[in-house]
């Protein structure tokens, strides 16, 4: 053929309109635009003026099409007809399906309304439903923090007022070395993507720790494989050799942190480990210039780290003193870590010399003026260009608080924490312990809860424990157990309801919780207590109430649906007041509104839940004459005032929407958002832009803009005291006590210096036959996605092998094709398996929630999702093996309650194929039939 | 037999840094949403929610692990699609015309009209970039997002692909790569930009950046002295310390 081009319309018509409002495809929340045709969505791309994606947009997000028009959808309010798990449904009304709960709950509030469980998963909207759940009393409240990433957020929020994600981020332009903990795929998701990126293009280095070599540790330029649980002594390591060298930022030490503050070492005083204060309750410090004690808050001190102290015969000295003494023991030396770390000790003096030549040689400064919180002034800003993030690695093990206040400390000993280069806080933190509400649980029949259900205890007089020692939670938390239970324990609710310990329910009400799957342990387990029936033919949990978009696993084990919109058909505010999506330098906070109405008989779950409140008649909900306060969520998020002239959004306030942060009402606020692309954003100030918790700038303009009342500086802790509190009630001092079972889990999990001790399991394994770590990992393209059934996602991971290092291959004589049994203490499951050399040589892992129960999502029986995927789950009990002493030890974090799911320990054998994974589940019917053969999706013409 | 244009006045591609690619898939699903919804026939999925779900993708990540003789296994993530090359054998190999090189900027394309569905091309392309559409029955291949990097209707920093535009890590990058001053030549320049699978002679416009060396302090000798100790034990350690903030 000779050459002759057809010709092309290269400019062809995009869309008819785009709409602009925020991706949930995960926890990200990036802008999107959604392109429309004939009323339908066409195509989805990220914004590129949203603060969090700047454009881009990752696989979930531009899948979303395919979430939007999923059979998977439930389309109506039902409620069961056949036995629990059967997936046999009838559709009811709307009034039928709000009836019903209020006829269930209402009764329950007049009476017990602790019988009222309600813990709403992947919830965007904690400020909202934890409102809902104070206005109805019931102590049991929480979304899935328990089992995700509490230890970051608590132990971050513990040692400097905030973590990483949310809270905070690396200052990506100006960091030359990046260390990334744990990381497969995590919050912050598009952000670290964009931000690697940046560094690379920079010439900057980023280290890579985790035991498997995907995802952001492919590109890492060093890769720590390291064994799994042991991150903290690898970080501790590292403050060791930079202690020993002198390579930590004295100045930084002194001003900023807790580090010069007085402790009181006379063991054997009751206040031993305590603070020293003065009248007011101020912390005290040696000033060098006077040589004598001082408020640390004082005008011109210099604190003196090294000061010893004597007051009426009781010795001080600074907690700087203690963490010296503690991490330059030969216990913390690269020799002694290394063989469990599996790293060599060479290596981890080199890394330590190389994050100590790059923040201390490749230092900078930043020529702008401003003034700390003692009122003196400082001439630049010093820049450490050293930075750290980490997440599940450490997070999911039951080392992972202390490991998390490790890794912080390492931060601050360099002086990197919101400096220039380091690590940054994002609005509305920081915000220390103290100024986070303490939990509440003051329960009265027919009245809210005494305040919020979360929060910070500071000492044992924060818990949650009644006068006969009990819990007063369902999921325990706050007890001796695990005192610091900032997120509550979703995945021990369940179990514990079943065992009637502390006591039983009555109505168990979920939302967006995979429970019956993918984010239980122990999911047979699960299964069973979700469908056992006591002596009177009833189930133990009489009734469960559950909202979800999604035909899941667990729809079929609920008795009520109460069929959610997907994420383009519904209001939503992504607010400050719980977990907005600020960037260091920007105070931001976005909408989503219905971009298509929903085809279905759905509502958005919050409007459901504003419903209700009236039916129940839940003070904030009614007006005086019992109408309804807010017509459906929207009406919420525009109108409702937490604080006066603070409210759910902060952009466009008041009468003419100019006002920022504090404001009244705008009537017109919803569609202001919509016109500013669906998200609002704020400039920090530049010279309040680091040094956030001590700058007075910065603490000014938080106040100006509604992010807290008062001005609140503080210093980082590097020392807690208050878990100094909880470790020497432990050793028998004060007025309240934890049983002594709990006494010495407590008095070593409580160390008010960032310690290491083995994993739950490991302890009880060693010298065991479980030697072999098993973990899992999300695939970047389903990270904390409720799309893993998506047609597009799907077939980029629809099945999941069990990955194993070349040692463990070899050992087991391996081949392609081949499949393993799996044990663990608690069960067995049997798998595919592939080999991959990139792998710690002890450890297997496997892509998590691909896995899918048969009749669920829409899904073919014969999907792979169902016959070759599989969920390690199975392996995990919420409960540790038994013990001695015939108590529930449960499978977490003694500090947090954080689920250790990554504490497993497995062994492996090669077994002969079976026809599909084990353990197998008969199928559930599925409520939404199935989903159409093949795909041609072409919404223009 | 289809003829390839002599030359061409651009040599537009993408350049792909192996480097920085993370295999997060966010360029491949991009390229599905825009090319099922834009040039020429949807890109259908089969079996879409089935046992062997199979759909047509024009462009598609792969991972690798690359074992170095000395150190530790490397992952590295592979993204692949049309290559645009200037001696393209889908082109040549083509019995109707279908299969063709832009002159104007070197984009192969295939005219849906004309293409009878035989798979010749896919078979000659060396690089397995083409894929027959099972539902439309014929060949799709990445488009260079021609209907969007001409696009009037689109803002002009929006001209670009779509997998360009969407990439988190900023691995990808589109331009002349016939213009040895385009930001694009440069960074090939600059960074050893490779062909992939030169040995074929298909003379690839698009471009691979290598990875960077990695894994260098792999084998650090135990006793090797990284940084020379103030202190061995903590009273030293104080009594450095104390010298040390009277400096401050």
């Amino acid at each position: 053929m000779t050459l002759k081009q057809p010709v092309l319309d290269t400019s062809p018509k995009v869309s008819d309109e785009i709409r602009k409002t925020t991706c949930y495809m995960c926890a990200c929340r990036c802008g999107i635009n959604v392109h429309m045709k004939d009323g339908k969505v066409a195509y989805i791309e990220g914004n590129r003026d949203h603060p969090v994606n700047k454009g881009v947009l990752c696989a979930k997000g531009s899948a979303g099409i395919m979430q939007v028009n999923a059979p998977s959808r439930l389309k109506n309010p039902m409620k069961r007809v056949g036995p629990r798990g059967s997936g046999e449904f009838e559709d009811i009304t709307w009034e039928e399906a709000l009836t019903i709960a209020t006829d269930w709950i209402k009764p329950l509030r007049e009476t017990a309304p602790e019988k009222l469980a309600f813990f709403t998963g992947r919830d965007q909207s904690q400020s909202f439903t934890g409102m809902w759940a104070q206005a109805y009393g019931t102590p049991n409240y929480a979304a899935h923090g328990g089992f995700c990433s509490v230890n970051m957020a608590a132990g971050g929020i513990y040692t400097m007022g905030g973590a990483f994600w949310e809270f905070g981020q690396p200052d990506w332009d100006r960091a030359k070395l990046m260390m990334i903990f744990g990381v497969a795929e995590d919050h912050d998701s598009n952000p670290i993507k964009m931000g690697l990126g940046r560094m690379k293009a920079n010439g900057g280095k980023i280290y890579g720790v985790n035991p498997i070599r995907s995802g952001y540790n492919a590109i890492a330029d060093e890769w720590v494989g390291i064994t799994p649980g042991t991150d903290g002594l690898f970080i501790l390591a590292l403050s060791h050799e930079l202690l020993k060298a002198g390579k930590i930022d004295l100045e930084y030490l002194a001003q900023f942190t807790n580090s010069p503050v007085l402790v009181n070492d006379e063991k054997g005083h009751d206040d031993f480990g305590l603070f020293l204060r003065d009248k007011d309750g101020k912390m005290l410090v040696i000033d060098r210039k006077s040589g004598k004690p001082a408020a640390f808050d004082k005008k011109g001190i210099k604190p003196d780290l090294s000061a010893t102290h004597t007051v009426k015969g009781v010795k001080y000295r600074t907690s700087f003193q203690l963490l010296a003494e503690k991490y330059l023991s030969e216990e913390y030396s690269p020799d002694a870590v290394a063989e469990r770390c599996g790293i060599s000790a060479g290596r981890i003096r080199a890394i330590a010399a190389d994050i100590a030549r790059v923040a201390f040689d490749e230092a900078f400064e930043l020529d702008i003026e401003w003034t700390d919180f003692r009122g003196d002034k400082h001439k630049k800003m010093q820049g450490r260009p050293v930075t750290f993030h980490s997440m599940r690695g450490i997070s999911a093990h039951s080392n992972g608080f202390q490991t998390a206040r490790a890794l912080h400390v390492l931060q601050i000993l360099l002086g990197s924490v919101e400096a220039p280069g380091g690590f940054r806080f994002k609005p509305p933190y920081p915000k220390p312990v103290e100024g986070h509400p303490k939990p509440h649980f003051g329960v009265t029949p027919g009245k809210p809860l005494n305040g919020p259900h979360l929060g910070y205890p500071q000492g044992p007089e924060d818990l949650g424990i009644k006068e006969d020692g009990s819990a007063v939670r369902i999921d325990k938390a706050f007890t001796w157990e695990n005192p610091l239970s900032a997120h509550g324990l979703m995945h021990m609710v369940i179990s514990n309801a079943h065992a009637g310990d502390p006591y039983k329910i009555d109505t168990l009400f979920m939302f967006m919780a995979n429970m019956s799957w993918n984010s239980s342990m122990n999911t047979s387990g699960v299964m069973k207590m979700l469908t056992d029936k006591d002596e009177d033919g009833e189930y133990v949990i009489p009734r469960i109430i559950y909202s979800d978009a999604y035909s899941s696993e667990m729809v079929a084990y609920a008795d009520l649906i109460l069929p959610d919109a997907t994420y383009l058909e519904r209001h939503d505010c992504i607010s400050a007041l719980d977990r907005p999506i600020c960037e260091a330098d920007v105070l931001a906070d976005s909408i989503r509104w219905p971009v298509v109405e929903p085809d279905r008989d759905v509502r958005g779950f919050q409007s459901v839940l504003i419903d209700l409140a009236v039916r129940l008649e839940l003070p904030g909900f009614v007006n005086e004459d019992g109408s309804g306060t807010y017509k459906d969520y929207a009406d919420y998020i525009v109108n409702h005032q937490r604080r006066p002239g603070v409210g759910p959004l902060v952009g466009f306030r008041g009468k003419d929407g100019k006002d920022v942060g504090r404001g009244e009402p705008n009537p017109n606020q919803m569609q202001a958002y919509i016109d500013n692309s669906g998200f609002f954003e704020t400039h920090v100030p530049e010279d309040a832009a680091y040094f956030k918790p001590w700058n007075k700038a910065y603490q000014e303009w938080a106040v100006k803009v509604g992010l807290f009342d008062h001005e609140q500086p503080y210093l980082f802790s590097v020392y807690s005291e208050p878990m100094r509190k909880f470790q020497r009630a432990a050793e028998g001092i004060g007025d309240i006590q934890p049983p002594d079972h709990l006494r010495d889990q407590l008095k070593r999990a409580m160390d008010p210096l960032p310690t290491w001790y083995s994993p739950n399991e490991e302890a009880a394994e060693d010298g065991g036959e479980f030697t072999v770590n098993a973990l899992t990992q999300r695939p970047m393209a389903m990270y904390h996605s409720w799309g893993t059934q998506n047609a597009w996602l799907r077939q980029l991971h629809g099945r999941n092998p069990l990955y194993v290092p070349t040692k463990l291959w070899e050992k087991h004589g391996f081949e392609e094709g081949d499949w393993a049994k799996v044990t663990s203490p608690h069960g067995t499951i049997t798998v595919p398996v592939a080999l991959q050399a990139a792998l710690n040589g002890n450890t297997v892992w496997t892509w998590n929630a691909i896995g899918k129960r048969k009749g669920a999502w829409a899904l073919d029986e014969k999907a792979p999702e169902a016959t070759k995927g599989f969920l390690l789950n199975h392996l995990i009990h919420e409960l540790l093996p038994a013990k001695d002493d015939g108590m529930r030890w449960n499978n977490s974090d003694p500090v947090t309650g954080q689920a250790a799911w990554f504490d497993l320990k497995v062994k492996i054998e090669k077994v002969a194929a079976p026809e599909e994974c084990t353990p197998a589940f008969p199928p559930i019917k599925s409520p939404v039939g199935k989903g159409p053969k093949n795909l041609t999706w072409k919404v223009g013409k | 037999m289809t003829q390839l244009p002599t030359s061409t006045d651009k040599k537009l591609g993408l350049v792909i840094d192996l480097d920085t690619c993370v295999g997060c898939h966010a360029c491949v699903i991009s390229c599905k949403g825009w090319n099922t919804e834009n040039y020429g026939a949807p890109l259908s999925d089969m079996d879409a929610y089935g046992e062997n779900p199979s759909g047509t993708f024009l462009n598609r990540v792969h991972s690798f692990e690359v074992q170095p003789d000395n150190g530790c296994a490397q992952t590295i993530h592979f993204p692949k699609s049309c290559l645009h090359c200037e001696d393209a054998p889908c082109v040549t190999v083509c019995p109707t015309g279908a299969s063709y090189k832009r002159s104007e900027d070197g984009i192969v394309l295939v005219n849906e009209d004309a293409c009878i569905g035989c798979g010749l091309c896919a078979w000659a392309c060396p690089y397995g970039a083409r894929e027959l559409d099972k539902a439309a029955g014929v060949m799709k291949k990445c488009t260079l997002c021609i209907d969007r990097i001409y696009n009037e209707n689109l803002p002009e920093v929006d001209r670009i692909p779509s997998c360009v535009r969407t990439c988190p890590a900023g691995a990808r990058h589109f331009g002349d790569l016939g213009d040895p001053n385009s930001d694009v030549s440069k960074l090939v320049a600059e960074r050893g930009g490779m062909d992939l699978m030169p040995e074929q002679g298909t003379k690839p416009v698009n471009k691979y950046l290598p990875p960077r060396p990695k894994d260098t302090l792999q084998d650090v000798d135990a006793d090797t002295t990284t940084m020379t100790p103030i202190a061995t034990e903590a009273t030293g350690f104080l009594g450095w310390l104390d010298k040390a903030l009277e400096k401050l």
